[in-house]
């Protein structure tokens, strides 16, 4: 048996599984990175529009701070998420951020004096100030009440992913790529490593580690059109899943993106209605403002995806061979910034489309685009369950966004989390010693060469590629942007008949070495496992909240549904994951729940609410003379690694 | 209800009349997977009906899942951005994923593994160890002892503005491999680092946050593997995917070169 030793295992060379790997490496743990890819193709540097940050240097992002940019996050959640996460996460993100400025990545900086922008689709001269001049810049992005974006042009991710990737190879941390962990090594609650096979060569190695970090991105890929990456495929999520331990935390909270093109799928950065895009119907009509007359374009992602597939089912979508859309403009804001700041969306449309974007409309369809579930976690990144397994990213439920992310707050989260994570890691790998016989470790290695070898084996069987696309029609039929009972019931049927066709795949091309389809039928079982959990999820939850809307419960039901719901697959057999509950406590909110302030308010509140509204009030009364660190302090105390704890200083405002 | 029904059958009928105007496409790829003991490479030809807007990524998923379950590629994101379908398509190496059959009229497309990298397998390459072992050669990280000791919670020291384009501008490179395919020297020099190698080292020259001396980098490519290695036949400059200025910044790094050896 062929075993690796580490003291960090991370699993994921991403922007999130990378920062991870830094801390502990800096930290002096032996740190080992796998991954399917080479690091720099990780779907990180798919990220366009940005990453958020309360820097304020520009004149649009004036008077922001910590504050807002964690009322704007808990609001985007639609009060789903862990405000104590949320917490950590916005006082932690300006220190990333010029983290990164040190490692390297060319932050698009502030120009001092007048400049042209469209704002509602009118041209305005803004006037930057002359001390912000040369530090980071940012832009407008959906939700958010500051100009909070940071970028580089639309390449953001690109320039993440660059710096972070050289900065690991600067600190000679390895990355074994062309690896896929397929399974946990796991034993009475404890995590140590991962069964991992080899794409090339197809062996199967034993990775052993004090700590291991599961970072392997979103699910995307459950759905037949998504915008993410094709390796976006939940598989670490999975692994985790089937440890019968590790519970995954809202797996029904999808998100859709407004803009995707017709009808490839590829996303058009949400920068593109940040510096000014219109969105536009087939009359030629810009509608959004009859939906939403504040935020118009600008509002949450998860509103405007459900207000743009409202407007089409009213007749008013674009026909086309591959059903309707709907257009997004941006030939307003003019070729020169198109060619600067969006010049990768304009390269997609010239190369996909055809079209330039300078002079044509887009043909565009919201898209799934986000997975805010995940592998639950406390905010130390840790597994609620399973000791020394991590996860961070958008594999994980550390749970900032609740039931609908901002945009920007995903690479930011990548890179706060690993940062935070990555200390608690450390922490893990100096506090525990690699204890566990080798028995444990060959019993997991026999289970997946077993498994294996009845898939080379079996003479006729399931199509892997068959059933995988079975499962992603019926996520996009039935578990959508909008849902309701009767679909959401279907579609859990559907999927416990393909779970269990999926016991019985064979394959055409039986050879253990490098397969493709080998690694599709490992895979498609574990998906259909995860599209299992999403779908039966949005099943039981009988209120709409962010991403999850049901058209037969439209209203959000704090009192009912302040929770995050928690899948564990517990037997090995079980047709369907086992649910539980995980509430939300009220009163310890710094942000007590309210209106988002979209559309008409639909809200049963939860009991304590008003209660909690009173104290936070009595404490600002009490407190007369605390800054806001000083009540934040008292309403919201939150544990964070101590490097992080420093208050972030912003041009003309000092510390304040 | 009804006007619905009639408009999804104008849709149907839509799909239709594509489907029977298609082409049918002639794919010829290199098939070989050394991973098999006794194997020898061949081409193998497949067909497949044209879809509109059908890229080479479509195109090779189809084949893959309908006719050959053993074709070997690589496509991650799909949308030309992380620079890993790189491939030599009808004699001129690109990216797969971003590439329209209909650019080909005859409809024959001929797809080889990109040269000069490690074969896995038909048309997937090993460009991660040739890239990592790039940026261990250029030292491809800001080179600033304080990098490190950075307060965190202060103002990020300032850049202009026309700077930080410009980085970006250099930056763009996705490692596809394309250009040291599309290299004569690289063909005759298996050292020589090629054109990535020449665009990253620029993108760092121009930095101000990397302290490196000109003579420090001449220590990287100021020899016949470097930078005066190159014959000027800018097949990378010809085929770069990112349009990124190799032409100019291979003659700017010379020049700098020449400069820094004299000094």
């Amino acid at each position: 048996m062929k075993i690796i030793y580490t003291d960090s295992l991370v699993i994921g060379g991403g922007l999130a599984g990378l920062r991870v790997a830094i801390a502990s490496k800096q930290r002096g743990y032996d740190t080992i990175v796998l991954s399917q890819i080479p690091a720099k193709r990780s779907h990180s540097a798919a990220a366009q529009g940005g990453m958020q940050a309360s820097l304020g240097a520009c004149i649009k992002g004036e008077g922001d701070n910590e504050d807002v940019h964690f009322a704007d996050t808990v609001k985007g959640s639609d009060w789903g998420c862990d405000q104590d996460v949320a917490r950590m996460f916005v006082n932690t993100a300006p220190k990333a951020i010029r983290q990164l400025c040190a490692w390297g990545v060319p932050w698009s900086r502030v120009r001092k004096g007048d400049r042209q922008v469209i704002i509602n689709g009118e041209k305005v001269t803004i006037t930057e100030k002359n001390e912000a001049h040369g530090l980071i810049s940012s832009r407008d992005f959906g939700g958010t009440k500051k100009w909070r974006t940071c970028y580089t042009s639309d390449g953001t991710g690109h320039t993440m992913l660059y710096a972070m990737d050289n900065k690991a190879i600067q600190l000679d941390i390895p990355v074994h790529e062309r690896k896929e962990a397929i399974a946990l090594i796991q034993e009475e609650g404890v995590c140590y490593g991962a069964i991992v096979r080899d794409l090339v060569t197809g062996d199967l190695i034993a990775y052993m580690a004090k700590a291991t970090t599961i970072a392997t991105g979103g699910y995307g890929r459950l759905y037949a059109v998504s915008t993410n990456a094709v390796i976006s495929e939940g598989i670490g999520a999975a692994i985790a899943l089937e440890t019968g331990v590790a519970p995954l935390g809202n797996m029904e909270a999808v998100q859709f993106h407004p803009t995707a093109i017709v009808p490839v799928g590829i996303l058009t950065t949400e920068g593109c209605r940040g510096d000014g895009g219109l969105l536009l119907d087939k009359d030629g009509h810009r509608f959004m403002p009859e939906y939403e007359p504040e935020k118009k374009e600008l509002a949450s992602r998860d509103v405007v995806s459900r207000r743009m597939t409202e407007h089409m089912r009213k007749g008013k979508g674009v026909s086309s061979p591959y059903g309707d859309h709907l257009w997004l403009d941006i030939t307003l804001l003019g070729r020169e910034h198109i060619e600067k700041n969006l010049r990768e969306v304009k390269e997609i449309c010239d190369y996909f489309l055809g079209i330039d974007a300078a002079e044509e409309y887009i043909p565009v369809r919201p898209t799934q685009h986000y997975s805010m579930g995940g592998i639950r976690t406390k905010h130390t990144g840790e597994s609620t369950e399973l000791a020394g397994l991590f996860s961070a990213g958008e594999a994980a439920c550390w749970d900032m966004h609740g039931f609908n992310r901002l945009g920007g707050n995903s690479v930011a989260e990548t890179v706060v989390a690993g940062m935070i994570v990555g200390e608690y890691v450390a922490d893990y790998c100096k506090e525990n010693c690699l204890n566990v016989s080798t028995k444990t470790v060959d019993r997991a290695m026999k289970k997946q060469e077993n498994m294996i070898a009845d898939l080379i084996n079996r003479d006729a069987g399931e199509n892997p590629f068959e059933l995988k696309k079975e499962m992603q029609q019926i996520m996009m039929d039935k578990v959508g942007i909008f849902r309701n009972g009767d679909d959401l019931t279907k579609a859990v049927d559907e999927l416990k008949v393909l779970n269990r066709r999926a016991k019985n795949i064979a394959l055409r091309n039986r050879i253990s070495s490098s397969n493709p389809e080998l690694v599709e039928a490992i895979r498609v079982p574990k998906m259909i496992k995860l599209a299992q959990c999403v779908a039966y999820g949005a099943q039981l939850r009988t209120e709409s909240r962010g991403a999850h809307a049901r058209e037969d419960y439209p209203e959000r039901n704090d009192r009912d549904w302040l929770n995050r719901t928690l899948a564990t697959w517990k037997e090995e057999d079980a047709d369907l994951p086992e649910m539980n509950y995980e509430p939300l406590d009220v009163m310890k909110m710094e942000m007590p729940p309210a209106s988002r302030g979209y559309g008409v308010d639909n809200i049963v509140p939860h009991p304590d609410t008003e209660k909690r509204v009173e104290e936070i009030e009595t404490v600002k009364q009490e407190n007369p003379d605390a800054d806001r660190f000083e009540i934040q302090e008292v309403i919201n105390p939150i544990d964070i690694p101590a490097k992080f704890t420093g208050r972030n200083e912003r041009v003309g405002r000092g510390f304040k | 209800m009804c006007g619905q029904a009639v408009k999804e059958k104008q849709e149907t009928q839509d799909k239709q009349d594509i489907q029977e105007r298609a082409r049918t496409l002639t794919f010829e790829i290199l098939r070989y997977n050394p991973q098999v003991k006794g194997e020898t490479p061949k081409m193998k030809t497949y067909q497949v009906k044209e879809a509109p807007g059908m890229t080479i990524f479509i195109a090779l998923n189809e084949i893959r899942e309908y006719q050959d379950p053993s074709l070997q590629f690589d496509f991650v994101c799909r949308a030309g951005i992380c620079g890993s379908c790189g491939m030599v398509i009808n004699g001129a190496p690109g990216l797969a994923c971003r590439t329209l059959t209909a650019n080909y009229p005859d409809g024959v497309i001929k797809l080889l593994p990109l040269p000069g990298f490690e074969l896995i397998g038909d048309l997937s390459v090993n460009t991660g160890k040739v890239f990592r072992a790039m940026s261990e050669r250029v030292e491809s990280w800001i080179h600033d002892k304080h990098a490190d000791n950075v307060d965190l919670d202060k103002l990020e020291e300032t850049m202009d503005p026309d700077t930080a384009d410009e980085i970006y501008e250099l930056e763009r490179c996705v490692e596809c491999g394309v250009c040291l395919a599309a290299c004569a020297t690289k063909r005759m020099r298996d050292d020589f680092l090629g054109a990535a190698g020449f665009m990253r080292l620029a993108r760092y020259a121009v930095d101000p946050r990397d302290k490196r001396s000109d003579e420090e980098f001449y220590d990287i490519i100021g020899d016949d593997d470097g930078v005066f290695g190159c014959m000027t036949l800018l097949g990378c400059e010809d085929y770069c995917p990112k349009d990124l200025p190799h032409q100019t910044r291979i003659a700017y790094l010379r020049r700098k070169m020449a400069f820094a050896k004299r000094s």
